[in-house]
């Protein structure tokens, strides 16, 4: 059992309060998950150019400060670098293959959570509310974000294969469920050249996506696609720099609501994590139907 | 009318107060405010009592009712009235999936839509739907009627034993062992008691009837393309 939220905001006048009411639906789904808990921001987005990378000290601590000045020795300033908990948010003038070429050589402990130049992610073991103290979700202000809480079934509790899981830059998955076809889709995937950091169900759902994205394909097309290829029970919300979906298998085992103001989508496991949002006595709420993907990109429904 | 506000009042206290009431009980009214989603409101109530909530419920509400009236202004999720043995229950809005999934009677209104599995191995409860039922709704159903003015999902029910499935609108497709059948002016009768009950407006000549072909009542090996 998993439990998923998603918030996505039309009104940009909310966009100082995503966190705190991101913060509030992801510790709604405690019991769902209440072995690690994470989050993808979407906000302040650099130029081009620049990279926005989330890293992880992957085993005990890292020397940030140290990472930083190397970072500006290889990479050149400006160079930023804040640390939040175990993770450090780093903006710097480089492309993604080289960081990562350069931190396996120079700081192994430091893995990527995630990349792009929109998307930041926190993630950790731990019960979803000590998650939110620990990074401070509810000061992040931003346009969207995805949660997940996490009660694992398919591979171990560790940060690695907590949630969300990016593939791609700015683009991240949560999941509730579970694939059954995920080993033979990982060969598959590895054929495209896709590379694996865990075992993990949903990491190969988040490859899959990422490839079909990286096809050409939209965020509909790309889950559409998902329909024959990933076999299993999910549902699933992802997220890009502009767009937001959500789709469940077609048996529906795994539960979703939505709800739609005119400020705002969100979806959640259950509703208890919807029932805070500001307006939602006012907002359209639905369960999403099964093999309905239902996407938003900025500014149009999709 | 005694008003619980769940916002105020732990949701165990209030689930205890309704099960210690007498048969006797004075307290028959009670509105319950702010249940914002909470899970388990108002389960395993056995007095002939009138419970209100205002606002939408989480999985199971009204579960294993006895006797009591239980009315959701709102939406419901999973598994409303579960296992209800009698009285009424009645959802204003829409249903999520396995509403009055087990239910051995009373009556289950649902004045929107429900999701996939209603009335999933239904033991004689009978269930009315304003609107849509989803996929594999009265799976395994064995005694009731399940009444859909809306449309059915597909599979519907799907290996059935001998509950009565009224449906106004399209059936996407039917479950094994689930077959039309033929809709005398006594199912009329019937089925237009049950929209009176349910206080839900049709015209039940207006309904199709399906049910058991009774084929996989035994394993025949004729039949083994079926299971």
């Amino acid at each position: 059992m998993c439990g998923i939220v998603g918030l996505y905001l039309k009104n940009p006048a909310l966009e100082g309060a995503l966190g705190r009411h991101l913060a509030t639906m992801l510790i709604g789904m405690s019991e769902r998950g209440p072995d690690s808990a994470g989050i993808a921001v979407y906000r302040a987005p650099v130029a081009d150019g620049t990279l926005k990378l989330t890293l992880r000290a992957a085993d005990g601590a890292c020397d940030w400060a140290a990472l930083r000045q190397a970072f500006a020795r290889h990479f050149g300033e400006p160079v930023t670098l804040a640390v939040h908990a175990n993770h450090a948010l780093v903006t710097l003038a480089a492309a993604e293959e080289l960081v990562r070429a350069f931190l396996s050589q120079h700081a192994p402990n430091a893995a990527i959570v995630g990349y792009g130049q929109s998307i930041e992610m926190y993630k950790d073991m731990g019960l979803p509310a000590e998650i939110v103290e620990r990074f401070a979700f509810r000061s992040m202000g931003g346009s969207h974000a995805i949660g997940h809480t996490r009660m694992a079934t398919e591979s171990a509790v560790t940060t690695a294969h907590s949630h969300p899981f990016t593939a791609a830059a700015d683009m991240c998955l949560v999941h509730n469920g579970s694939l059954s076809n995920h080993n033979r889709l990982r060969q598959w995937l590895r054929r495209k050249g896709q590379a694996f950091e865990t075992d993990n169900d949903t990491e190969v759902a988040a490859r899959y996506f990422a490839y079909r994205l990286g096809e050409g394909a939209s965020l509909k097309e790309a889950m559409t696609a998902g329909l024959k290829d990933l076999d299993g029970f999910f549902t699933f919300a992802m997220a890009t720099r502009d767009g937001f979906a959500v789709l469940r298998d077609g048996i529906a085992c795994k539960p979703a609501v939505m709800a739609e103001s005119d400020d705002w989508v969100a979806m959640a496991s259950e509703y208890r994590s919807l029932a805070a949002l500001p307006g939602v006595d006012g907002a359209r709420v639905w369960e999403p139907e099964p093999e309905v993907v239902y996407s938003w990109s900025r500014g149009e429904a999709a | 009318m005694i008003t619980v506000d769940l916002a105020a009042a732990p949701l165990r206290d209030l689930n205890r107060r309704l099960h210690s009431l007498p048969a006797n009980t004075n307290e028959r009214a009670w509105r319950i405010t702010n249940p914002k989603g909470a899970h388990n409101i108002a389960v395993g109530l056995t007095q002939g009592i009138e419970v209100t909530i205002d606002g939408h419920v989480g999985y199971y509400c009204a579960g294993m009712n006895q006797r009591a009236h239980v009315t959701v202004n709102g939406e419901c999720g999973w598994g409303i009235a579960e296992n209800m043995m009698s009285g009424v229950v009645r959802v204003k809005g829409n249903a999520s999936q396995a509403a009055g999934a087990t239910g051995h009677g009373g009556l289950l209104v649902i004045e929107g839509d429900a999701g996939a599995r209603c009335g999933i191995s239904m033991k004689g409860i009978d269930i009315v739907v304003g609107g849509s039922v989803g996929h594999m709704s009265a799976f395994m159903a064995q005694a009731g009627h399940l009444v859909v003015s809306g449309d059915a999902g597909p599979a519907l029910g799907d290996s059935i034993y001998e509950a009565v499935l009224y449906v106004q609108g399209r059936v996407a497709s039917l479950g094994a062992d689930c077959i039309e059948k033929e809709m005398t002016g006594a199912h009329q009768a019937a089925l237009a008691r049950l929209l009176e009950q349910a206080e839900i407006t049709a015209d039940a000549t207006r309904f199709r009837r399906y049910g058991s072909a009774r084929k996989l009542y035994h394993f025949h090996t004729d039949h083994a393309d079926a299971y």
